[in-house]
């Protein structure tokens, strides 16, 4: 670090490094999975060239089944395979997998609680142009909805590879939920990841924010802006929304007395529900939430839409302020 | 029971339906119906048909069967007891809280029971995915699916349906309990399915049209099953809502609702003839 502050980057110039959107590291790791384990098959509803499971596909044409546009068919098919001791893998965009197939997430896989790994690909408003239909702003919440499911949301290419690599180990239902545009790389490969446990990919003391997907690194920007107008915050990866890592956030709350969430999502029954709900029980702290509001969104670029849902680090920044005044 | 004669078979449906009406009595609620309707079939299946293990029924090579109209569990569950999956005596905490049989079956909660279902629409899908499990692990199991004529409402049966021609996935075997009713009233007046065996065919199934309550046309109808290459089966089994309690007989009011103890006696002096 360069002792000469006018030198130090400021936050602004964080140096952003766009590495592979989350999609495509997922269809990476997934061959990669598949040669190692001949278990693994791989399911997709005709958005395989969009999900990346189609590389998947190429490399294994028997273990791979297009099930067509029917999701509802693809989530029991594959609670078929896996009650025959498959691994499935079950892509789609995120919206539909979660809203169109809820009813057979429900009963053909989380009731007797199978080993099937479902893929939201396109999660969040970040795909852009394509507008409201295709964005999943309510995907966590009814992931989280069931039963014995594990929901996982990785941040950049390197935490979604070790994500997808733990959700296959894991004996039991998993939700991922991938993102379409390039993701900033955040990771360097080093970190240890474990599912149920958060990240803390920065230090703190004054406020904690609690982040997934996306807005990872709209929490880091936002720290380094906090930093140079004397505030120390501190940033967790909550790449797994359930089970939600309650040492961590009950730390954060003890540890800073202050929380702000941000997520690309609903701001009901995502990180700041599942956030609060934690707090709230066993270490209550003033609470601020990023998110998007009560609404569905609609058409723009990607970074069109994260500014005016209010998905930002300036948004942040202004949440961590405000809850900062209602900190004792 | 390998070579169950045709008479032996009537003799064991008419045990499971004694054992149906007596624990839905019992449980004072459940459907007792669509399980009557359903018994020779399921009788054919377990007594006869299926290669399974009662003492141990993870047996990697069984044949599946999937009761996707779950509300039948009633039929199901006698078959289970009366085949030694579980002991007879325990029929009769259906629906009670502890008990592993559920109103609707449940995978894990009963050795036995393939798929949670109660969901209508489901079981075929899961199905196909068992049998696709099977054919790349080069065994050579067989899956039965047991689904109802108003369960065909549901559009992910038919997703199903394309699915399992396209991927010629000929060790499935839908069997459909078409007994020409439905919570609401006859098929026909809530939303008409039929023709039925037109449909099937024209999804690419090979489709057998036969009497659900008739050993010889039911073993009949497995047996081309069986033999059938290249596309999955469809048993299009005409049954009769209630079938064998005389006062049961495509009687609406026995959709869901449990026999009186007076209706009971009646029922099992019935069966007993």
């Amino acid at each position: 670090m360069n002792a000469n502050p006018s030198e130090m980057k400021s936050a602004v110039q964080r140096e952003k490094k766009l590495g592979l959107a989350t999609r495509d590291a997922y269809g990476q790791v997934l061959v990669e999975l598949g040669k190692a384990d001949p278990r693994i098959v791989a399911v997709d509803a005709d958005l395989s060239k969009s999900t990346k499971s189609g590389l998947f596909g190429k490399a294994f044409p028997d273990r791979f089944f297009n099930c067509g546009i029917a999701e509802a068919n693809m989530v029991s098919v594959a609670a078929g395979l896996a009650s025959c001791g498959k691994i499935p893998f079950a892509s789609s965009f995120a919206s539909f997998l979660l809203c169109k197939s809820f009813d057979q997430l429900r009963m053909s896989v989380a009731n007797p609680s199978l080993n099937v790994k479902i893929v939201g690909s396109h999660g969040g408003i970040s795909l852009g142009e394509d507008g409201a239909s295709q964005q999943s702003v309510e995907d966590f919440a009814l992931a989280c909805a069931l039963p014995k499911f594990t929901v996982l949301s990785p941040a950049d290419e390197i935490s979604c590879r070790a994500l997808v690599r733990l959700a296959a180990e894991h004996v039991g239902p998993v939700y991922i939920r991938t993102g379409r545009p390039k993701a900033p790389i955040i990771y360097t490969g080093s970190e240890h990841f474990q599912l149920g446990r958060a990240n803390k990919i920065a230090a703190g003391e004054d406020v904690t924010i609690i982040a997934n997907g996306l807005l990872v690194w709209e929490a880091l920007v936002a720290s380094d802006i906090c930093r140079e107008r004397g505030i120390s915050v501190a940033v967790l990866d909550l790449h797994t929304l359930k089970p939600i890592d309650e040492a961590a956030v009950i730390a954060a709350a003890e540890e800073t007395g202050a929380i702000v969430t941000a997520e690309e999502h609903l701001l009901s029954g995502g990180v700041a529900s599942r956030v609060a709900q934690v707090v709230a029980e066993h270490h209550p702290v003033p609470m601020a939430s990023i998110g998007i509001a009560d609404t569905y969104a609609e058409s723009g670029t990607p970074t069109e839409l994260m500014e005016k849902y209010g998905l930002t680090a300036k948004q942040i920044v202004q949440a961590v302020e405000s809850v900062l005044k209602r900190k004792k | 029971m390998e070579n169950g004669t045709i008479e032996q078979l009537q003799k064991k449906a008419t045990l499971l339906r004694r054992d149906i009406v007596e624990m839905i009595t019992a449980a004072a609620s459940g459907h007792p119906g669509g399980s009557l309707s359903a018994v020779d079939l399921i009788t054919a299946l377990y007594f006869k048909l299926l290669r399974h293990k009662p003492s141990d029924p993870e047996w990697a090579d069984r044949d599946r069967f999937i009761l996707s109209k779950g509300h039948g569990a009633p039929a199901l569950y006698a078959a289970l007891a009366r085949t030694g999956y579980f002991p007879v005596e325990a029929l009769k905490t259906l629906r009670k809280l502890g008990s592993p049989l559920q109103g609707h079956p449940e995978k894990g909660k009963l050795a036995g029971v393939e798929a949670s279902t109660g969901s209508l629409g489901q079981g075929v899908s899961i199905g196909a995915g068992m049998a696709l499990a099977g054919r790349l692990d080069r065994k050579d199991y067989r899956v039965y699916v047991l689904m109802g004529d108003g369960e065909a409402n549901e559009g992910q049966v038919w997703e199903a349906a394309m699915f399992a021609a396209h991927y010629k996935i000929d060790h499935l075997t839908v069997i459909l309990d078409c007994n020409r009713q439905q919570l609401d009233g006859w098929t026909t007046e809530i939303l008409d399915i039929e023709p039925l065996a037109d449909k099937w065919r024209a999804f690419g199934w090979h489709v057998i049209d036969f009497d659900g309550h008739d050993f010889g046309q039911i073993l009949n109808a497995f047996d081309e099953a069986q033999r059938t290459v290249g596309k999955p089966t469809l048993l299009l089994a005409r049954t009769t809502k209630g079938k064998g309690v005389s006062f049961m007989e495509n009687n609406l009011e026995f959709h869901g609702v449990a026999p009186t103890t007076d209706q009971l006696q009646a029922s099992l002096k019935e069966l007993d003839r």
